[in-house]
């Protein structure tokens, strides 16, 4: 792979998307000791296109929350190719409450197209279930770190970004619309799709420089372990900083880091 | 964008106009003393800020807030700038939402009502942090907030600063409810994407128009994306009434009643 400065934006969409590209249960399995998953919002149903649940980091109890897609096919239709539905969300909301109450950090990783887009999400209120995480996680007393390690895809990625540290691999993308989305919008035509990518913004190094994320983990020339082993030192020293502060001092930054952007 | 009411065919004076549903015509004036609902088949016309604000608000009462704040162009997208100036120009608007305080039934609030005339109330930087600045300011003075939305969803030129706006919105929400006080959204024809995933839905009372259109997904992306048949009613007003996500849906000409009723049994 060329040196990251020349990937160009729709390159690094492409890896974030690819198949062969770890998502969140890759993290878990890596850098969670002791991991139990547990299982759904209580209200409806489980959404296997989130997993959610508790173990240690480095001995220190958390509790995690990682969209993931699936390596198989039979796997991948099961966890609806990594697009979580409402009770997916109101699944990572229980948890995370239960993670306040216990004075856990939260870990979230992001990884996916978007909110599952359906008749049925769209009857359980998938609008509903992202604007109450988005409500709901600035006011979660325990430090948030939220990682982008595949495709941030608007408002369902959101929906676990609400955090005190925003981490993005380095090419993981997020953005407010795919660049086919935009380029069929704008231009009537999906096929300028590169240049919508380009036009977006979309890039860790963007994202860097606007101040909308905190840290890039650096990729090339690295292998998975390694990246896999940077991003764990990089979410430990957050959380240790984070928990220095007083809820009221987390609570206020966290407001803070949101409130500057644009306008 | 002229909602269901052809002006065009009729003629520039604007005096007569077509409805889109039923077909026939009738004049502006007849329209506005209706609430803007078509007379003869009960069609909802979408509103203008100022014409919902001149609906709700007690009689020259209302203040507009930030009137002039304008967003960039953050990421600098091909085409934008123009784009604005168009947007400006045909909506008589600077951005796509109007802020302020009024009384409604002689109780005092902070509104903000958003305009589909205006890049289809699409969510921007400016929109946001407007919306913002209002619950900040409704939250130190302890006032009730009124919110009208309409809106097609992001504003994609504006990238991620307008997925921003989402989470930087719902931060003041949440502050202004931690203070105890009272949110009252009311959606209206359409109500769509990161809107809805946010302060659309986080009231504490919901209110829709009948017949509006409201959801996070748009219907033709869920029938391309699923080849799935989309139900009558799909994402209307009745529809999210049923799957128990609104309060109430309440008729245009009883909107002013209502909105006064609630905020009187919470006046402290």
């Amino acid at each position: 792979m060329a040196t990251s400065e020349k990937i160009s934006a729709y390159e690094r969409v492409q890896a974030a998307r690819s198949s062969a590209r770890p998502m969140g249960g890759h993290y878990i399995k890596h850098m969670i000791d002791n991991f139990i998953e547990f299982h759904g919002d209580r209200r409806f149903g489980d959404d296997a296109a989130i997993i959610g649940g508790i173990g240690f980091l480095n001995q220190k109890p958390v509790t995690v929350i990682a969209m993931e897609r699936g390596n198989t096919i039979e796997e991948r239709m099961k966890r609806k190719f990594g697009c979580p539905a409402p009770e997916g969300y109101r699944k990572a909301l229980r948890l995370m409450k239960e993670a306040e109450k216990f004075k856990r950090p939260i870990i979230c990783f992001i990884g996916s197209s978007g909110a599952y887009c359906g008749i049925d999400a769209e009857k359980r209120g998938q609008g509903e279930a992202i604007a109450e995480n988005l409500f709901e996680m600035m006011g979660i007393k325990t430090p948030i770190i939220s990682v982008i390690v595949g495709e941030g895809g608007s408002g369902g990625a959101l929906a676990l970004g609400i955090c005190d540290t925003a981490i993005m691999l380095e090419n993981s993308v997020y953005s407010v619309i795919s660049p086919e989305g935009c380029a069929s919008i704008i231009w009537k035509d999906s096929s300028k799709a590169p240049e919508a990518a380009e036009a977006l913004k979309l890039t860790s190094h963007d994202l860097y420089d606007f101040g909308v994320i905190e840290k890039i983990i650096v990729e090339s020339d690295r292998t998975t372990e390694e990246i896999c082993s940077d991003l764990k030192s990089a979410i430990i020293s957050e959380i240790f900083s984070k928990e220095k502060m007083s809820e009221e001092e987390l609570l206020s930054a966290r407001y803070e880091k949101f409130r500057k952007i644009g306008a | 964008m002229k909602g269901i009411f052809d002006f065009l065919k009729i003629g520039a004076d604007k005096t007569e106009v077509l409805c889109k549903k039923c077909g026939k015509e009738t004049s502006r004036a007849k329209l506005e003393e209706n609430y803007m609902i078509c007379p003869e088949c009960g069609a909802y016309l979408r509103m203008g800020a100022y014409e919902r604000l001149e609906m709700i608000t007690d009689k020259d009462t209302f203040e507009e807030s930030d009137k002039d704040l304008k967003g960039g162009d953050p990421i600098n997208f091909p085409g934008y700038d123009k784009k604005l100036d168009e947007a400006r120009k045909n909506s008589g608007l600077p951005e796509g939402v109007v802020c302020g305080t009024a009384e409604i039934g002689g109780i005092k609030c902070a509104l903000f009502v958003m305009d589909s005339k205006f890049m289809m109330g699409s969510m921007g930087s400016a929109v946001g942090e407007k919306i913002t600045r209002l619950f900040e300011n409704a939250t130190k003075q302890k006032l009730p907030v009124v919110g009208f939305t309409t809106s097609g969803g992001a504003r994609m030129q504006e990238g991620i600063f307008s997925l921003m706006q989402m989470a930087k919105v719902s931060g003041a929400v949440k502050r202004h409810s931690d203070g105890g006080n009272l949110y009252i959204t009311v959606l209206t024809d359409p109500t769509t994407g990161g809107v809805t995933a946010s302060f659309a839905m986080q009231g504490d009372i919901i209110i829709a128009e009948p017949g509006a259109l409201i959801g996070f997904a748009g219907a033709r992306v869920i029938e391309q994306t699923t080849g799935e048949k989309l139900p009558a009613g799909f994402q209307r007003s009745e529809f999210l009434l049923e799957h128990g996500f609104v309060d109430i849906i309440e008729e245009r000409r009883r909107l002013k009643y209502t909105i006064a009723n609630i905020l009187a049994i919470h006046k402290k």
